[in-house]
């Protein structure tokens, strides 16, 4: 491609003939660029996703060379699948409308609203999305169920009720709307809305006219993530839902780890799949109209202290949701974890650094899982970064059916079992020249692949709404296109690329399903270590699962909070 | 400089383009004058590279710019709405070509205060550019293309967007400093004032072709066309048979220059043309709305046959609205206009 530009170039004067061939060698060549940033993210999704899950489809759908299609109607006619599948579906559409409702106000006071305290309090709510879901099942658990905080107050317990899962779901995702919406809304020019108001819409009609239709493809990012991870949600509805409510994913992992019945399980995994699969394509669908170049401006001047009691109604409220929801879950988990016989003290977090007194559930101080989950969480955001950046690169311009189809690729890994492709991972790359089985990268590798949406998702919208014309004015002062993208996108984006970062990150400590199948025993991870803790019996299991977890929670909250400075530090540029 | 050869762009089945042929000498200012998707953004877009062509070519000092990229044609192009990175301030904004282009740190940062200083902003480099007003933006996004030293200048609406006094002002700056500097200059713009203080030569296009090309008196004095006089704003054009040194119209017998082309064409009456008598006098009409225009009052007159006139009155002696005239009409400002 470069060869047909020199050539064009060093013929100047050409007849009329020639004229049409290399109008077609440069689309050609746009095409090139755009085929050449999708390559990278297409080798790694064929590579470590849709090989690894196809292996173990096919292990469990193939008997003898054939394909035995006929499991799906023996499985799918059960009742209790027929149950799973239901409720699967009911329990997902009620807690991403819950999630929206209780977390679009608290997007708004965020985006909005100046306060003190309002960046910990950011990371604050960011925490609970970073905690593995096993460890956000226990704390509600503490919460609402037996013996529980409430329990102990006023008597009262959600754990056997849906309750429980729902409230769970919306502690878990309140950050994904406040960070994805709230994000977008921060750079919202309030003008737009003030122009409304002017022209006769009243406060809330300017609202619903102006600024949701802006936020719309924010807002439909945040509900996709939101029913896709209560749709595949694992951990919590593991505890909290006990035998009553199992959702595919736990059922998913009771036929393979438990029953070992491997074609229920892949059924069951392409149920799944088709399910998430049919979502995204009406996402993609729908949105596709709705793209528009957005003026985006700096968030600080766009948020101000709230004025006049409605304002101040309205942030209390966010306050206290927050504090209810998601502060208060997180208080009980550190009292449990200093909860010793007879008072309060540390035993058992000087317990995670001995061996020894875990000698029969680990090779190594559960200590050591820190900084092992550290690492490879650093290195799967470093991927998912790359991955997700390129992804993000290509479908920033207009494209066509293959380019939005790849797009929808991109969200797969969301709804795809983590426990499927784990154990894909185990038993597909296990052969030279991808023997991976005994290789550290496993593990980051299957993280990033969590985070490459996450990247994805949150970078697109704001690279589509930097207007073109800046990136022109970049060309024609004498840019390259990727040097227009490194000076014109790069710096407007780096807020989201930062974001971005987090989510991986988060997601990649926080990860559970795949890592507890291919993380070595000698090198586990945190959520895999305290899962552990909470498989065995006894009071100091139970004690230090709880310390690890706070700990999590705290080395989440401290990488978050220096995000949140590193966001600041930055913010004197816009 | 740079030459058009019937240059064409279509959007569907639409030509935004339609075989247009330009010319820009050196050291020239040339302004595209039309109304709105009348082509003359797309234009300036195929010579930046910005759009590709559909047919035709687009040479710069000779040589083919086919298959020439947008950051090698070494062009500077001012954008409607200033476009300015609103992530860099001024400084940043006005050395962002001077960086593409590999200047030294040292000499950009001269060359920047030496353009600031140009365009009237002496020190403003730290300043951020949401905090500037529109004419300091429209400044800063000059100096800003004016740094790298393009061949050619090109300005989209340069001047759209800021007040009218500010917009005057600007335009006689500008004509200065590209004289000074001999720039070359190609701009579009939709405003006739605008583009007869600025340039050398007026372009005026339609629907994507070119309706005429001329210097601003040749334009302004002989209209090429019933469009070209409607969209400098004369209204008084009218259907005529042209015999001798007379016209006529449903107006009635008017006198033309002599040696105008003869036989039917549209002609043109300008305001000062039309000479306002009493009653009995000439073609009788009943006056209209007067409208106070400094120097002097435009007053329209309803004929009792033929469109309606606009006429120019002195400031004594305006008659009152309702009045009955009577029009008589001047050879000297009237213009025989060829049927397109």
């Amino acid at each position: 491609m470069v060869l047909a530009r020199s050539e064009v170039a060093k013929t100047p004067v050409r007849g009329p003939g020639a004229r049409g061939k290399s109008a077609r060698a440069r689309s050609l060549r746009g095409g090139a660029v755009r085929l050449g940033l999708m390559a990278v993210p297409a080798a790694f999704f064929a590579l470590f996703f849709a090989y690894p899950v196809v292996a173990i489809v096919g292990r469990g759908l193939k008997s003898g060379g054939v394909w035995q299609f006929g499991r799906f109607g023996e499985v799918l006619s059960r009742p209790d699948i027929q149950h799973v599948l239901w409720f699967t579906l009911w329990q997902a559409l009620a807690s991403t409308a819950l999630t929206l409702l209780i977390a679009l106000p608290g997007a708004y006071a965020f985006a909005r609203f100046d306060f003190p305290g309002k960046q910990l309090l950011r990371a604050v709510v960011t925490v609970p999305f970073v905690l593995p879901t096993v460890v956000v099942g226990t704390a509600f658990l503490a919460l609402l169920g037996r013996g529980g905080f409430l329990d102990e107050l006023w008597g009262v317990r959600l754990d056997t009720t849906v309750w429980a899962i729902l409230l769970a779901h919306v502690f878990f995702n309140y950050a994904v709307v406040v960070r994805t919406v709230g994000g977008l809304w921060s750079q919202l020019d309030p003008r737009q809305e003030e122009a409304a108001r002017v022209l006769g819409a009243g406060r809330f009609a300017a609202w619903r006219r102006v600024t949701l239709p802006a936020l719309g493809p924010a807002v439909a990012a945040a509900t996709l993530m939101i029913f896709l991870f209560t749709f595949t949600s694992f951990g919590v509805v593991q505890i909290l839902g006990g035998p009553g409510f199992s959702t595919l994913e736990v059922e998913i992992y009771r036929q393979t780890a438990q029953l070992l019945d491997l074609p229920t399980a892949a059924v069951l995994t392409l149920v799944q799949f088709v399910a998430v699969g049919a979502v995204l394509a009406v996402h993609a669908w729908t949105v596709r109209r709705r793209e528009t170049a957005l003026r985006l401006v700096d968030p600080a001047r766009t948020a101000r202290r709230p004025r006049g009691t409605g304002q101040w109604a309205l942030l209390g409220g966010v306050l206290l949701t927050v504090l209810v929801l998601i502060l208060l879950p997180l208080a009980v988990l550190v009292e449990r974890s200093l909860d010793v016989s007879g008072g309060h003290g540390f035993a058992f977090y000087r317990a995670l650094g001995s061996a020894e007194a875990n000698s029969g559930t680990f090779l190594v101080a559960p200590i050591e899982a820190i900084g092992n989950s550290l690492r490879y969480a650093l290195v799967a955001t470093l991927i998912a970064l790359v991955v997700g950046g390129l992804a993000a690169a290509a479908l920033t311009r207009k494209a066509g059916r293959l380019v939005r189809g790849f797009d929808a690729l991109l969200m797969l890994p969301l709804g795809v079992s983590a426990v499927t492709v784990g154990f894909g991972f185990l038993i597909s790359l296990d052969k030279p020249p991808l023997d991976l089985r005994t290789s550290w990268i496993l593990v980051p590798l299957a993280q990033a692949l969590v985070g490459v949406p996450f990247v994805v998702r949150t970078m697109l919208p704001v690279l589509r709404a930097v207007d073109e014309r800046l990136r022109e004015a970049a060309a024609v002062l004498g840019a390259s296109p990727w040097r227009a993208w490194r000076e014109v996108d790069l710096p407007l984006v780096r807020r989201a690329l930062l974001v971005a970062a987090g989510f991986a990150f988060a997601v990649s400590l926080g990860e559970f399903g795949a890592t507890v199948f291919i993380a070595r025993p000698d090198n586990p991870t945190l959520p895999v270590a305290v899962s552990r803790l909470l498989g065995r019996s006894g009071e100091l299991n139970y004690g230090q699962a709880m310390a690890l977890s706070t700990i999590l929670m705290l080395v989440c909250a401290v990488s978050l909070l220096l995000l949140e400075r590193i966001r600041t530090d930055r913010s004197g540029e816009f | 400089m740079l030459t058009l050869e019937s240059a064409t762009v279509r959007f569907g089945d639409r030509a935004a383009l339609d075989a247009v042929d330009l010319e820009v000498a050196e050291h020239e200012i040339v302004c595209v004058l039309g109304p709105s998707g009348s082509g003359k953004s797309t234009l300036l877009r195929i010579v930046a590279g910005l759009q590709q062509t559909d047919g035709g070519r687009v040479l710069l000092d000779g040589a083919d710019q086919d298959g020439v990229p947008v950051h090698r044609r070494g062009l500077g192009l001012m954008f409607q709405d200033h476009q300015l990175f609103p992530h860099r301030d001024v400084g940043a904004n006005v050395a962002f070509g001077l960086r593409m282009h590999g200047v030294k740190r040292a000499e950009q940062d001269r060359r920047v205060a030496e353009l600031l200083d140009l365009v009237g902003l002496p020190g403003a480099e730290r300043r951020a550019v949401a905090a500037l007003s529109g004419g300091e933006q429209q400044r800063v996004a000059l100096a800003r293309a004016l740094a790298p030293r393009p061949k050619l200048l090109m300005l989209d609406e340069p001047l759209g967007q800021l007040d009218r006094s500010l917009r005057e002002r600007l335009v006689v700056e500008l004509r200065t400093l590209f004289g000074r500097l001999g720039t070359t200059v190609l701009a579009v713009t939709h405003d006739q004032g605008e583009a007869f203080a600025l340039a050398d030569r007026v372009v005026v296009m339609r629907d994507g072709r070119i309706a005429q090309v001329g210097t601003p008196l040749e334009v302004w004095r002989r209209p090429a066309s019933a469009f070209v006089a409607r969209f400098l704003g004369f209204d008084n054009v009218v259907d005529a048979m042209v015999t001798g040194e007379a016209a006529i119209t449903d107006w009635g017998k008017v006198p033309v220059p002599a040696g105008s082309p003869q036989g039917a064409c549209d002609l043109l009456v300008r305001p000062a043309g039309v000479l306002i008598g009493g009653p009995q006098d000439g073609l009788r009409c009943t006056v209209g709305a007067r409208t106070f225009r400094g120097n002097h009052v435009a007053v329209k007159l309803r004929p009792e046959r033929g469109p309606v006139l606009d006429a120019e009155c002195a400031l004594e002696g305006t008659p009152d609205e309702g009045a009955q005239v009577g029009v008589t009409f001047a050879a000297a400002e009237s213009v025989v206009l060829p049927v397109v």
